[in-house]
């Protein structure tokens, strides 16, 4: 993703975080205000939208039956795929999935495989035969930075809000009864991420900022405040310590956002 | 099929394979191995083998990814069909090309980009045997072949991963610690500038744990880099000495 942004307005985001100030009136370590909706696709068996500024990213779940993985025979399968569709910035194009979908998908499959959010045992049905997969379907809408933290959020609110129907197995076959259940849920991972603009570190940072900063780095933390998965990105560095500082304004920006959500 | 250990490290604090926590696998690099590259290198780290192999820089291909400021550096990851125990297919999976991202971003600072405008930098690596911390041996034997290349470079970088087994915080998880292990942290360091090139988690790890789990890394890291330098310049000495015997003949 090549970076189309004016020398001038560089320099200007670098000084003026440099003066710990943003040019969107933030402070280094606020977060963009944080709106979600649940469950607005009937169709999806749970879904959840994210605005997080002018961010907006929709995810759908869906769940059917398969096969489990062979080193995982009592285990159900969690897929998460991400679309970056080209109406949600100039700079996406239709197509297979490129690098950038596809280190993203896995970044928040990691979060809430790592975090064990979803109580997979309860998803099999035959050992080794026949267990269910779900499926998470990130559909970024419009991109205006920061897409793991605000993918990653709506991934965790779509599984929060996705019900799977109510089943028997009678001689090997699956009958579905009436009815719901909820998706057994044991974790509610969130992710915060930081990025290095000069020697400073900034949290949540929007398009602009994005295409000016040196690296980034992303960490998802579970319910108990440990880390779960971290990801760095972008093609500079950080110093040790800044890894440090970063994992400890993560944690405190994870407990402001579990207090807000209600997680 | 679950032939899960029952403790990863004994009674007497030692692993399966008989290491300390803090102790590496035996790390081996060669330097310039391939004629047809500008630069090559081979690892092996554990029962890792892996090469890797730089062209360029040379011409862009497709010709509009050209940087006018800079060169365009490109890295694929592969694993051979052969290097793990079930085949795997030689179409590039999804693992692969998130990795390949990661090692090109984790080179990237070492290199000086805007010495060679409107060309591009091949890395390649192919994993000829996987033992567990493929990416981090990668990128050890790319930066190496880097180097061998000529490419001016601000530091070499060094790849190794800790972990955490039971509840010890372990250096450099081979493949079965990996996979039965509670937590794995591979970080790519350039030494001499002791800036993380590459970090990434997966697993549970308290804060603390984390930064005693990078730290750890880190100093496998410097040790692996003594061993990257010794190669180097293990290749110099030996063509110092072939030219002396042509001389002397």
């Amino acid at each position: 993703m090549a970076a189309v942004i004016t020398r001038v307005k560089k320099k200007q985001i670098e000084q003026l975080i440099a003066k710990g100030k943003r040019l969107d009136g933030r402070g280094l370590t606020d977060y963009r205000e944080i709106k979600i909706e649940q469950g607005i696709i009937e169709r999806a068996e749970g879904s959840a939208k994210v605005l997080l500024g002018r961010t907006e990213v929709v995810v759908g779940t869906k769940i059917e039956m398969g096969e489990p993985f062979p080193d995982t025979p009592n285990e159900g399968v969690l897929t998460v795929n991400v679309e970056l569709v080209p109406l949600a910035s100039p700079r996406f194009e239709p197509g297979p999935p490129d690098e950038n979908s596809i280190e993203l998908a896995r970044v928040v499959d990691r979060g809430i495989r790592e975090s064990k959010a979803i109580d997979l045992e309860k998803l099999c049905i035959a050992p080794g035969k026949k267990v269910f997969v779900v499926f998470v379907d990130v559909y970024v809408l419009n991109h205006d930075g920061n897409l793991i933290d605000a993918s990653a959020l709506a991934a965790m609110a779509a599984l929060l809000n996705t019900k799977m129907a109510k089943y028997e197995v009678e001689d090997g076959e699956v009958k579905i009864k009436l009815g719901y259940e909820p998706l057994p849920i044991k974790k509610r991972p969130i992710t915060v991420t930081c990025a290095k603009i000069g020697d400073k570190l900034v949290v949540d940072p929007w398009l602009e900022e994005e295409q000016v900063m040196d690296a980034r780095i992303s960490m998802a933390f579970d319910d108990d405040g440990n880390i779960c998965a971290i990801q760095k990105g972008g093609s500079g560095y950080f110093e040790p310590k800044q890894v440090f500082e970063a994992a400890r304004i993560a944690k405190e920006k994870v407990e402001e956002m579990r207090k807000q959500l209600n997680w | 099929m679950n032939d899960k250990p029952e403790r990863l490290i004994d009674k007497k604090g030692l692993r399966l394979d008989g290491r300390k926590p803090d102790e590496l696998r035996p790390v081996k690099l060669q330097v310039g191995v391939i004629s047809n590259a500008d630069g090559s290198a081979y690892i092996e780290h554990g029962k890792n083998k892996i090469l890797a192999g730089v062209y360029g820089p040379r011409e862009v291909h497709p010709k509009h990814l050209a940087l006018p400021d800079r060169t365009v550096l490109k890295c694929r990851y592969h694993m051979a069909p052969f290097s793990v125990q079930e085949r795997k297919s030689p179409a590039p999976s999804r693992r692969e090309i998130e990795l390949s991202k990661v090692i090109r971003e984790s080179l990237e600072p070492a290199i000086f980009m805007e010495y060679y405008p409107r060309t591009m930098i091949d890395v390649f690596v192919e994993v000829l045997q996987a033992d567990g911390g493929t990416r981090c041996a990668s990128i050890t034997a790319a930066a190496l072949a880097l180097a061998d290349s000529g490419i001016p470079m601000r530091d070499l970088v060094v790849a190794c991963a800790a972990g955490k087994l039971d509840d010890t915080i372990v250096l450099d998880l081979m493949d079965t610690e990996d996979k039965v292990g509670s937590a794995d942290v591979p970080v790519a360091l350039m030494p001499n500038l002791n800036a993380v090139t590459l970090l990434q988690m997966d697993g549970t790890l308290s804060t603390d744990e984390f930064e005693s789990a990078v730290n750890l890394a880190l100093e496998g890291c410097r040790q692996i880099y003594a061993l990257q330098k010794e190669a180097l310049r293990t290749k110099y000495v030996n063509l110092k000495e072939e030219n002396k015997e042509e001389a002397e003949e």
